[in-house]
């Protein structure tokens, strides 16, 4: 089988349609992000995420996140086929506003935390966590 | 899939009025995923527990919605502060619609 210039052109465009993909996965985190934060800006600082540097295993990763006075943390994994973890919405009896909890990592990637502070603003932290067995199922 | 799912709850029995105190939680679930393929490589159904809420006396304390992302036996650990002797209440949402909840009693000395 041999092509022509045409058929190899759209081949061509088909792989770089392909390369496109990745993008489309961080268009969900945005989604997400905008869906918590309704489209505000996001600051640094006053929010603390603790992952492990390496994860041995991608089905259970302990990550906690602390922000003091928040009112809300969401946990995203960047890398995952579907990138939200969870949120945490802290009542009036919250004794501080953090938790830990275990999570599902697809790969090595970032997690990120952003927390909503009771003056509407929010906070971001992210941290790389480089995973040896994925858990998505693999 | 609703079998086998049994809560286990850590609180202290006691506290002082206003302590802040450690409460740790885990519930056996399955949690799939959505993600996964069975031997004949069609995809096995999402089943988790979508939310989970901790109230103290009727007031929350934590309110979790949970994505697929969160391991099987969902664990989490949190705080409390203890104003008052009461209940611990924590209620565990499931896709197909149960709930589970459990209680715990706490004494303020």
């Amino acid at each position: 089988m041999t092509f022509n210039r045409r058929q190899a052109l759209v081949m061509s465009m088909g792989a770089a349609a392909a390369a496109v993909l990745p993008l489309r996965l961080s268009a969900a985190i945005e989604d997400n992000i905008a869906a918590f934060t309704g489209g505000a800006e996001i600051g640094e600082g006053g929010i603390t995420l603790t992952a492990p540097e390496i994860a041995e295993n991608g089905n259970t990763v302990p990550v906690s996140v602390s922000a003091p006075g928040a009112t809300a943390i969401m946990i995203l994994a960047a890398g995952n086929p579907t990138p939200a973890v969870g949120i945490f919405h802290f009542g009036p009896l919250a004794g501080a506003q953090s938790a830990s909890t275990r999570i599902r990592l697809a790969g090595t990637q970032d997690v990120i935390a952003i927390a909503q502070m009771p003056d509407g603003s929010f906070v971001q932290a992210s941290q790389e966590v480089k995973v040896t067995i994925g858990g998505c199922g693999g | 899939m609703a079998d086998n799912v049994t809560p286990r709850i850590r609180v202290p029995r006691e506290a002082a009025a206003g302590e802040v105190i450690e409460i740790k939680t885990l519930i056996s679930h399955q949690m799939e995923s959505g993600q996964r393929r069975d031997g004949d490589g069609n995809i096995i159904p999402r089943s988790i527990i979508n939310r989970f809420v901790c109230e103290f006396n009727g007031e929350t304390v934590i309110d979790v919605t949970l994505e697929p992302a969160i391991s099987t036996n969902p664990y989490f650990e949190f705080t409390a502060t203890v104003p008052e002797s009461g209940t611990f209440t924590f209620t565990w949402y499931d896709d197909d619609g149960s709930v589970y909840t459990d209680t715990k009693e706490i004494t303020v000395s």
